[in-house]
C-alpha cells in the first residue's frame, strides 16, 4: 500500500504536465477541455456496460504488459509484442477452424489457447534468436516481425480463410457460438478472460520476486557482464524472457479472437501491444502498479470513443493523452535525475 | 614560448591528483614528464591543454598569467595536446580530418563536400608541405580507418602544427606504435624543438625519455619529486619515480615449502589482442600453492593475461592448459566448474550488479538446483559474510550504496571455499593498508590448501608483501619472471619501464 501512495505521489508532476499539454491541444482544436474530459469519464465509467468494455480492453493490455515485464527486466525492448499478439490470434483462429464441426467445442477452445501461447512464443523466439545469435537489435527485429505478422493476417483474411462468397476487411466468418468463450450475457464480459489476466498478474509477481528466473533476469538486465561472472548465461535468459513475453501476448491475441471478436480481424491487436509498452513504462516496471495504469489507459481508450459523437472531435485524442503521458513521464524522470545529480555535485 | 605552471592543484573530492606542482618548460626543449600510473602526469597535461580545470594555481605563458577554460582557448594560445587515443573521425579522409577545426562554419561544410576546389587545394598544399618537412609518409586521400595508430598520431601532429601550436604535448605517444614509426616520430620532435617549439613528452618509458628529452621532471603521487637535465642517471630517476625501496622485512609470507606443486596453469606461446598492447607470445607455468604478482604499468597486458587464464578471453594463438587439460575455446563457466575464480578490477562495472542487494548477490551464487530462490538461506549467508568480512551494510543494502572498500570486501566474500586457482585484478586497490593486510592474510590461507593465486597490482610494495613470484609486463610481453626473494624494487622498476 505504501508503495502505491509513494508511486502516485511520484507521478503527480507527470499527470499535471500531461494534462496541461492535452488541455492545450483541446483548446487549440476549439473544444472545451472540461467537456472532453467529462465525456471520456462518462464514456468509460458511466455505466456497467461501459465499464465492461473497459475491462475487455484492460485484459489484453494487462496480459501484454505482464509479458513485457519479463523482457524489460532483462533489458530487452520487446516492441514486437504487437506482432506476437497477432500471431497468437492467428494460431488461435487456426485451432478453432479445426473445431467448427467438432462435438467437443470446449476441447478446441482450450487447444486454441495453447495454440495462441505457442504462436506468440514462436514469434518472440524468432526476435530473440535474431538478437542473441545474429546480433540484430530486438527493436528492429520486433518491428519487422510486426509488419510480417500484419501481412500474414491480411493474406489469411483475403486468401485461404476468406469468407465464403466475399473477402472483406471485416475479417473471417464468425465462429459458431459454441466456440465462443463463455461470457456474462448481460455485460458481455468473459469471466475466463478476466481470471486469466488476474492470474497472469499474480504469476508474474511471484515469478519475478520468488524464483531464480526472476532474480537472474534482473541480474542480467542490470549488468550482464557481472551476471556472466556469477555463472548465468545471458543469451539463454533472453530467449526465456522473450518466450514469456510472447506467450502472454499470444494469450491476449487468443482472447481477442475467442472472447471479443469471435473471428480474425486485420486490426485484431488494436495496438494493445504498443500501448502495453507505455503502460509498463508508466508503471515504472512495477508489476503491482501495471493493472492500475492499464485500467487508466483502457478507460481513456474506451471513453474517447464518445468524443466524435458528442464533441465532433477525433477519437485519436486518447492517443494524444497517452503519448503526452509517456513523454511527460520521461521528461519528469530525466528532470528528477538531473536535479538529483546537481544536488550531489553541490 | 615559455610556460610556467605554478603550484597547480587538482582535487577530485578527497583525492589529490595534483598537489602543488610547479614546472617550467623552456622553448626549444624536449621536456619529459615521468611517473608511475596515477602519479598525476595526465591530469597535469590535461590542465595545461585546457581539457580540465585546475582547482588552484597559476599558468604563466611568457611570464603573463593566463586563464583559459577550454582546449579551444588553449590552442589559440598555441598549446596543443596529442592524446593517448588520437581524436579523429575515422569515416573521413586524412585531408578532411586535417582541415576540420581549422575553418569556420559554412566554408568547412562546402569544402568538405567539394574537395579539389577552394580551400581544399590550399590545405592540401599546406598538408604536404608540413608532412614533407617532418618526413611523414601520410597520404592526404587515405581514409583514416586504414591508418595505424602511429599514422593517426602523425595526422594529429600535422593538424596541431598547422593550427600554430607552439607547445606540443604528447601523452604516451610510443605505446602501440612500431619501432620505425617511433624513430620517425622522435626525429620529427627533435626537428620541431630545433625550430624553437617546446615539446612535452609524458611517458613512463625511461628508455624513450632518456633518448629524447633534454630535461625531465618526475611526478609521484601528485607532487614533483625531482628534476634532472641530460645526461640522466637512471638509478636516481627510478628512485624519484618509485620512492625508496620498502623494508624487505615487511614480507607477509614466506613460502613454507620450496618444493613446487603440480602445474595449475600452463600457457604456451599465447597471444591475444586487447587493452592497448595485447598479450604477445606468453609462455608461463603457474604451480599449486603459488602466489604470483603481475607488475607493470596499467594496460601492459596483465588484464589480458588474467582474462585468458580465466577463460573470459579466447587467445588468438597458442595453447592454454588448466590442470593438464587443454582449455582453448572453453568459456568461463567451464573454468568456473574447474574451480577457477576471477575477480575483476572494476567493481561496479565488472563484479557487482547495481540495483541488487547484498542478499540477492548471494542468492545468485547459490548453485543448488531449484525453481525458487532460497531467500532465508541467502539472507543467512549474507549476514554471516557481512560479519566475517567486516562489510558496512545489511543484507538489504544495494551494492552501489556501499563504499569502495566495502564493495571490494563484498567481492572477496564471494570467493568460493575451495578454489584451485584465483585470478584477482588489482584486488586491494582503494583499500586502506590495514584492510589490505587483513585481506592478504585471508587469501594466504587458501594457499595452504594448494590454491594458486595470480593477482595484478600497480603497487610494487604490495607485490613484495604478498607474492612469492613476480611477472613484469611491458608492452604486452612478460619481460621478467623472478622470485620476489631474489629481486628488489630497483630491478623491478627497471623492468616496468622497459629496461631489462
Amino acid at each position: 500500500m505504501r508503495k502505491f501512495i509513494r508511486y502516485f505521489f511520484g507521478i503527480k508532476l507527470t499527470l499535471i504536465a500531461a494534462f496541461s499539454f492535452t488541455t492545450l491541444i483541446l483548446l487549440l482544436s476549439g473544444a472545451s477541455p472540461f467537456a472532453a474530459y467529462y465525456h471520456i469519464f462518462k464514456g468509460s465509467l458511466g455505466s456497467w456496460i461501459k465499464f465492461a468494455h473497459v475491462i475487455a480492453a484492460w485484459i489484453p493490455l494487462t496480459l501484454c504488459a505482464c509479458g513485457l515485464l519479463y523482457t524489460f527486466r532483462i533489458g530487452l525492448w520487446n516492441i514486437g509484442v504487437e506482432g506476437q499478439m497477432m500471431m497468437g490470434s492467428v494460431f488461435t483462429t487456426y485451432a478453432l477452424r479445426l473445431g467448427i464441426e467438432s462435438h467437443h467445442p470446449v476441447l478446441f477452445l482450450v487447444l486454441s489457447f495453447a495454440a495462441g501461447l505457442i504462436g506468440g512464443g514462436i514469434w518472440a523466439l524468432i526476435a530473440g534468436f535474431l538478437k542473441t545469435k545474429g546480433g540484430v537489435n530486438e527493436i528492429f527485429a520486433g518491428l519487422g516481425l510486426n509488419f510480417v505478422a500484419q501481412g500474414i493476417i491480411l493474406w489469411l483474411i483475403f486468401g485461404p480463410w476468406k469468407r465464403p462468397g466475399i473477402a472483406s476487411m471485416s475479417g473471417t466468418a464468425l465462429f459458431p457460438p459454441q466456440l465462443w468463450m463463455p461470457y456474462f450475457s448481460s455485460i458481455r464480459l468473459s469471466p475466463v478472460a478476466l481470471s486469466l489476466a488476474l492470474i497472469a498478474v499474480i504469476l508474474t509477481a511471484l515469478m519475478l520476486r520468488y524464483t531464480r528466473i526472476g532474480l537472474s533476469l534482473r541480474a542480467i538486465g542490470n549488468n550482464s557482464h557481472a551476471a556472466y561472472l556469477f555463472g548465468l548465461k545471458p543469451g539463454r535468459y533472453m530467449l526465456l524472457a522473450m518466450i514469456f513475453a510472447g506467450g502472454f501476448a499470444g494469450l491476449a491475441g487468443s482472447i481477442q479472437v475467442t472472447g471479443v471478436y469471435h473471428r480474425l480481424l486485420p486490426a485484431i491487436s488494436s495496438n494493445y501491444g504498443y500501448l502495453a509498452l507505455l503502460v509498463v513504462m508508466l508503471a515504472n516496471y512495477n508489476v503491482w502498479i501495471v493493472p492500475a495504469v492499464a485500467l487508466f489507459f483502457a478507460c481513456l481508450n474506451v471513453g474517447s470513443i464518445q468524443l466524435p459523437m458528442m464533441l465532433r472531435l477525433d477519437s485519436s485524442l486518447s492517443g494524444v493523452i497517452q503519448g503526452a503521458l509517456v513523454l511527460a513521464t520521461l521528461a519528469v524522470h530525466a528532470w528528477q535525475i538531473r536535479s538529483k545529480d546537481k544536488k550531489w555535485v553541490n | 614560448m615559455r610556460i610556467l605552471l605554478q603550484n597547480i592543484h587538482k582535487h577530485y573530492g578527497s583525492v589529490k591528483a595534483n598537489d602543488g606542482v610547479t614546472i617550467m618548460v623552456e622553448p626549444g626543449m624536449i621536456h619529459g614528464i615521468l611517473g608511475e600510473n596515477g602519479a598525476g602526469k595526465s591530469t597535469l597535461m590535461k590542465i595545461l591543454a585546457g581539457y580540465t580545470q585546475k582547482t588552484s594555481g597559476t599558468i604563466l605563458v611568457d611570464d603573463f598569467p593566463v586563464n583559459y577554460r577550454s582546449s579551444a582557448q588553449a590552442s589559440s594560445l598555441g598549446i596543443g595536446m596529442l592524446y593517448q587515443d588520437p581524436l579523429d573521425f575515422s569515416s573521413l579522409s586524412v585531408l578532411d580530418n586535417f582541415m576540420l577545426g581549422q575553418m569556420n562554419g559554412i566554408t568547412k561544410l562546402l569544402s568538405l563536400s567539394f574537395l579539389g576546389c577552394g580551400p581544399a587545394v590550399h590545405f592540401r598544399k599546406k598538408f604536404e608541405q608540413i608532412a614533407d618537412h617532418l618526413n611523414f609518409s601520410l597520404q592526404p586521400d587515405d581514409s583514416v580507418k586504414s591508418l595505424t595508430i602511429g599514422e593517426r598520431q602523425q595526422l594529429e601532429i600535422l593538424r596541431l602544427l598547422s593550427q600554430g601550436t607552439q607547445i606540443l604535448i604528447l601523452d604516451e605517444p610510443t605505446t602501440g606504435i612500431s619501432g620505425i614509426q617511433k624513430e620517425i616520430l622522435f626525429n620529427a620532435l627533435r626537428e620541431l624543438a630545433s625550430e624553437g617549439k617546446s615539446i612535452i613528452l609524458v611517458s613512463h618509458k625511461l628508455e624513450d625519455v632518456e633518448s629524447l628529452c633534454n630535461k625531465v621532471t618526475v611526478l609521484r603521487r601528485g607532487m614533483v619529486t625531482g628534476e634532472m637535465d641530460k645526461p640522466f642517471d637512471t638509478g636516481r630517476l627510478l628512485k624519484m619515480m618509485f620512492g625508496s625501496p620498502p623494508v624487505s622485512s615487511s614480507r607477509l609470507r614466506v613460502r613454507s615449502s620450496t618444493a613446487s606443486g603440480e602445474d595449475v596453469l600452463v600457457m604456451i606461446r599465447v597471444s591475444a589482442p586487447g587493452e592497448r598492447t595485447g598479450l604477445r607470445n606468453c609462455n608461463i607455468v603457474i604451480r599449486q600453492g603459488e602466489v604470483v604478482g603481475l607488475a607493470g604499468l596499467e594496460g601492459s597486458g596483465q588484464g589480458v593475461f588474467l582474462r585468458i587464464a580465466a577463460g573470459l578471453k579466447i587467445p588468438s594463438s597458442g595453447e592454454v592448459h588448466l590442470q593438464g587439460i587443454k582449455t582453448n575455446g572453453k568459456d568461463y563457466h567451464k573454468f568456473k566448474q574447474m574451480r577457477v575464480s576471477f575477480l575483476p578490477g572494476s567493481r561496479l562495472e565488472g563484479g557487482l550488479i547495481s540495483g541488487l542487494s547484498i542478499a540477492e548477490h548471494f542468492a545468485l551464487q547459490d548453485n543448488r538446483k531449484g525453481f525458487f530462490v532460497r531467500w532465508t538461506d541467502a539472507f543467512e549467508k549474507a549476514k554471516k559474510r557481512i560479519k566475517s568480512f567486516r562489510i558496512m551494510g545489511t543484507p538489504e543494502s544495494l551494492v552501489e550504496s556501499l563504499s569502495g572498500g566495502n564493495q571490494q570486501r563484498l567481492l572477496l566474500s564471494f570467493l568460493p571455499e575451495d578454489p584451485i586457482f584465483l585470478l584477482l585484478e588489482n584486488p586491494t586497490r582503494g583499500l586502506d593498508i590495514e584492510t589490505a593486510y587483513w585481506f592478504w592474510q585471508h587469501l594466504h590461507k587458501y594457499c595452504e590448501n594448494n590454491t594458486a593465486i595470480v593477482f595484478s597490482s600497480s603497487e610494487l610494495d604490495e607485490i613484495f608483501m604478498a607474492a612469492d613470484r613476480v611477472l613484469v609486463f611491458f608492452d604486452g610481453i612478460i619481460i621478467k619472471d623472478v622470485k620476489t626473494s631474489e629481486t628488489d624494487i630497483h630491478e623491478l622498476a627497471h623492468a616496468i619501464t622497459g629496461k631489462t
